[in-house]
């Protein structure tokens, strides 16, 4: 069946096109250049509509137990927005934790047609796939964490050789079902268990004896040599530590010129002037991006209001737990593998320290050049519910609006920021971008996030409404693999979406010491702690889409 | 799968996970028997008792009356259809159980509910109001030096927790990995299991199971610097008490063990948040760590389940279409004595000793075979057991690990979740 949208505003920087009058043809459910006499089933008028890629969320903490711990700690938020079932969606929970199933549905109602977890534990895998399972309509994937787990600590101490830790990086991405690699306050994790509070990137762990940079360097190489598409992913040294920017920019130094990418960049850009010894470092942090083309970044805005932080990283959501509100909070050991830390927040815009921190996400927005290389996260929900991205859509679009919003925050916050005098808006070009084109390019997903003939047909439809926030809450028309699944931001369609992996190549006989180390150690056999295929497909439930991945050096 | 052996023709399993308590060891040797299973190796008195529970097929039932499946499927939706309120309870069952469970509950309008969730509130109660530092099983099995069992028997709960977690002779930090102190903090505790080469100290405080908070909130406040007066403190001599947070202090990775299941005195979330700030406590210097046990019967599968799919940790109404949650009104137990509920579906997969609630509510009775309703229900449909009679997947008790659970013979017992997903479309 051939569908024609007609004559709408198209903005697919894939394509280089900006916003030209295009039409475009969808049959079995991707874009097509269909023969001049083929007959068209269905055509929707879209004239003055802007039309999109849909949106892809590349770190959004949807699913894994961290999350569902967050969910039962916090049935108080959960109150203030429950939804019932219909004869077509199920019932669910809103806000800062959101059920599964709504979550599905209010990306999809956003007009997004993908997320991406990126804190996933390989002791945890299993359960993060479940929960992604129960994640409706929208396509999904999980970076697996490396980088506290014992085995590729023991790797590097013991100083193994590197294409055998190359070698357990595959093998573990195969286990797990993950797209990428994440690692998380490098070694810090596992340094908390030996009661070290903090690790900086040139200090050594207390028992292992290497350092977060040795570990980033050897992740970074490993993943670049396996021709793994997205760099490895960052959450780097000292999050939230006032002075922290020194680290990042350290980090990119010490990255040696491989590719990285710095999540939730915001949390690591605090500088130390002023009374309070808490400044924007924005400026030198989005010169140093700017400078560097091997580094891409996402932003992890803070939005006003309350929220759940949820993380890998035990040893800093154990300091960050003194702000706990409400006062409740968890922090895990896991496995032998890593950890997590839950702390429910609440971000005032009348608090110093919380006005800047927005301030400080906005400038670095607004100071990063490429948008290619940036991409716009509340790391959800740590910054803020991803409910919110039309608000910073907006914020970012709209100077006027931006200046509106200044007025309501703590005025203090403004003076240790350039936000005031930044006059940059954003074009719609540069969003579609920063949030469908430059993620689906940074994660390797073939035939998505573009418009192009043989993408398949993840197409998000908008009214081309002056408040931009209005335009981005409620698209018109959103569609999934060619099916039409939101009118009018209302779901219309319940369909599952597909789990995006990515399968390097890797010896088998690394499973020669990871037996043995499973049979001493862990609690769980090696055989069960990976994660089959049918798991994941779960009869029809589910499915996978294997992304490519570059030939294997060494 | 290469640990799927054949031995004389028949299926021989290796690394076989158990879904017979929370834990969920997953070593376990299993081969044919007559006509059934036998547990070859690393087996406990709870897996022998599940994997060799003798195969019966029996029919499903009306009234005590055998009818097809299809008919019982119709039945147990026109009970769901006419009732004003259902309970969904039980539980006993895999994930894709759990997942059916509330997938008709939410159509059914009816209140979801674990049989063990009095236990496992033990520990939502403190989770929703203060919090915890928890271990899981790997971590507490290579790092502590020093492990409370606090007013559990464990031993009872867990067959091979010591075994497999606290007199392991491998750990991953030390070839030679120093000895293990154990104590026993409450009274008759099963103290058997602590024994072996790397166990050094086995302390006995025989304090009494509600005095356990008060131990521990005094050792909180001497921690702080506060004053307790008094030769003893909850029931023991000071000295010991001042003993054991002095270990608690010295201890480079101590675990206090707890199992919800046990704490069965009133008011037990109150130790188990009095155990969880103590543990806070002691990070502030140094490294601590809460172990909750439990998590029997998919207990915590479904605690699980039901939070990420409805954002509740179980005591979910759907009454109204939305899920509502209050966990004292939407008890099951309360909800039935209180004659709130005018029909009970009850799922029980694992353990015979879990018994519905006693009422003469109109009951729908899915269990496997050898669980055996109390009093004859309106249907009865057999189903088969997770890890048994068909794969699943269930949530280990630590809320971290889950387990793939195995086929491991030809039964023509149904999936629970196929029989729920069945009435729900029936509905």
């Amino acid at each position: 069946m051939l569908i024609k949208l007609t004559g709408g505003k198209v903005y697919d920087p894939a394509n280089g096109v900006d916003g030209e009058v295009r039409d475009i043809f969808i049959e079995n459910g991707r874009i097509v250049s269909p023969d001049p006499n083929a007959k068209v089933a269905h055509e929707y008028a879209l004239h003055g509509r802007v039309i999109m890629a849909g949106g892809i969320d590349p770190h959004s903490h949807i699913g894994g137990g961290k999350m569902t711990i967050a969910r039962m700690m916090l049935p108080e938020d959960h109150m203030h927005d429950t939804v019932a079932r219909t004869d077509l969606t199920r019932a669910g929970v809103g806000h800062a934790v959101p059920s599964t199933m709504l979550t599905g549905y209010r990306y999809a109602e956003m007009g997004y047609t993908a997320a991406f977890e990126p804190a996933m534990l390989p002791a945890n895998a299993r359960q993060a796939h479940m929960e992604m399972a129960d994640t409706s309509i929208i396509d999904k994937g999980a970076f697996v964490m490396l980088g506290s787990d014992d085995f590729f600590l023991r790797q590097l101490a013991g100083k193994k050789d590197f294409s055998a830790i190359k070698d357990y990086i595959a093998w573990t991405m195969h286990a797990a079902q993950a797209i990428a690699v994440k690692v998380v306050n490098p070694g810090g994790i596992s340094a908390f268990k030996f009661n070290q509070r903090k690790l900086d990137l040139n200090e050594k762990h207390v028992y292992y004896g290497v350092t977060p940079r040795d570990i980033i360097v050897t992740l970074a190489r490993g993943l670049k040599e396996l021709g793994v598409v997205h760099p490895l992913h960052i959450h780097g040294c000292n999050l939230g530590v006032p002075g922290g920017f020194e680290t990042t920019l350290d980090t990119i130094k010490g990255a040696e010129g491989l590719p990285i990418h710095l999540t939730h960049i915001q949390f690591h850009s605090y500088g130390t002037e002023g009374d309070l010894k808490f400044s924007s470092a924005a400026a030198p942090i989005a010169e140093a991006i700017n400078d560097n083309p091997n580094v891409s970044c996402d932003v992890g805005q803070v939005m006003f209001g309350q929220t759940c932080t949820a993380s890998g990283d035990s040893m800093r959501q154990f300091v960050t737990s003194r702000s706990a509100t409400p006062k409740k909070w968890v922090v895990m050991d896991i496995e032998c593998d890593a950890g997590c830390g839950v702390v429910p927040f609440k971000y005032r815009d009348k608090s110093f320290v919380n006005a800047l921190q927005w301030a400080i996400g906005l400038e670095l927005f607004l100071l990063v050049n490429d948008p290619w290389r940036l991409f716009l996260t509340t790391d959800h929900p740590n910054g803020g519910p991803f409910t919110w991205y039309p608000h910073l859509i907006r914020l970012l679009m709209d100077k006027a609006f931006r200046n509106d919003m200044m007025q309501k925050i703590n005025p203090d916050a403004l003076k240790y920021s350039t936000l005031a005098s930044l006059d940059r808006e954003y074009s719609l070009y540069e969003i579609a971008i920063m949030t469908r084109a430059g993620p689906a390019r940074s994660l390797g997903l073939k035939d998505r996030g573009h418009l192009g003939v043989g993408a398949w047909a993840d197409i998000t439809v908008y009214d081309d409404n002056p408040d931009r926030e209005a335009m981005f809450t409620t698209p018109e028309l959103l569609f999934k693999n060619g099916e039409l699944i939101v009118r009018n931001g209302k779901i219309i369609k319940v369909v599952n979406g597909a789990t995006h992996v990515a399968r390097p190549s890797y010896d088998p006989s690394i499973e020669k010491s990871l037996k043995p180390y499973f049979d001493d150690y862990h609690t769980i056999r090696m055989d069960n702690f990976r994660l089959s295929d049918d798991e994941i497909i779960n009869g029809g439930r589910g499915s996978l889409i294997i992304q490519p991945t570059g030939a294997r050096v060494a | 799968m290469e640990s799927e052996k054949s031995r004389n023709g028949a299926n021989h399993f290796e690394n076989v996970p158990c879904p017979f308590c929370g834990i969920l060891c997953d070593d376990l040797d299993i081969g044919p028997s007559g006509n059934g299973l036998k547990v070859l190796k690393n087996g406990c008195v709870k897996s022998v008792a599940g994997f060799e529970r003798p195969l019966s097929e029996p029919k499903p039932q009306i009234d005590g009356k055998d009818v097809t499946l299809d008919e019982a499927i119709a039945a147990a939706a026109s009970l769901i259809k006419e009732s004003r309120l259902p309970i969904f309870g039980g539980l006993g069952t895999d994930v894709d159980g759990i997942r059916a469970a509330i997938a008709l509950a939410e159509k059914g309008g009816g209140i979801v509910d674990h049989a063990l969730s009095d236990g496992q509130y033990r520990n939502f109660r403190v989770l929703q109001s203060s919090g915890w530092v928890l271990t899981t099983l790997t971590e507490a099995r290579n790092r502590a030096d020093l492990f409370i069992v606090a007013g559990s028997d464990i031993h009872k709960h867990h067959p091979r927790f010591f075994e497999r977690i606290v007199c392991n002779e491998a750990s991953m930090f030390a070839d030679n990995p120093p000895k293990r102190t154990v104590v026993f903090l409450g009274d008759q505790l099963d103290q058997s299991a602590a024994k072996g080469k790397r166990i050094g100290e086995v302390l006995s405080l025989p304090a009494q199971p509600d005095r356990i908070a008060e131990i521990l909130d005094a050792m909180r406040a001497m921690n702080k610097g506060g004053t307790i007066s008094g030769d003893s403190i909850g029931g023991l001599p000071r000295a010991a008490v001042e003993d054991l947070l002095a270990r608690c202090k010295a201890a480079s990775y101590g675990v206090i063990v707890w199992a919800p299941p046990s704490l069965t005195f009133p008011n037990a979330d109150l130790t188990v948040q009095a155990i969880s700030e103590f543990v806070k406590e002691i990070n502030l210097a140094s490294r601590f760590a809460g172990l909750s046990l439990g998590g029997h019967d998919g207990a915590t599968s479904a605690g699980a389940v039901c939070s990420w799919q409805s954002g509740y940790p179980l005591r979910v109404s759907y009454a109204s279409g939305k899920p509502d949650y209050d966990p004292e009104r939407y008890s099951a137990n309360r909800l039935l004595a209180a004659k709130e509920a005018d029909l009970l579906l009850w799922l029980s997969s694992f353990s015979p000793d879990i018994k519905e609630p006693a009422s003469d509510v109109t009951t729908i009775f899915l269990g496997a075979p050898g669980i055996k309703p109390s009093r004859t229900p309106k249907v009865y449909i057999p189903v088969g057991t997770p890890g048994v009679d068909h794969a699943g997947t269930m949530v280990r008790v630590d809320n971290v690990v889950s387990l793939p659970l195995r086929q491991l013979r030809q039964s023509t017992l149904p999936r629970a979740a196929d029989v729920l997903e069945k009435i729900e479309a029936a509905l």
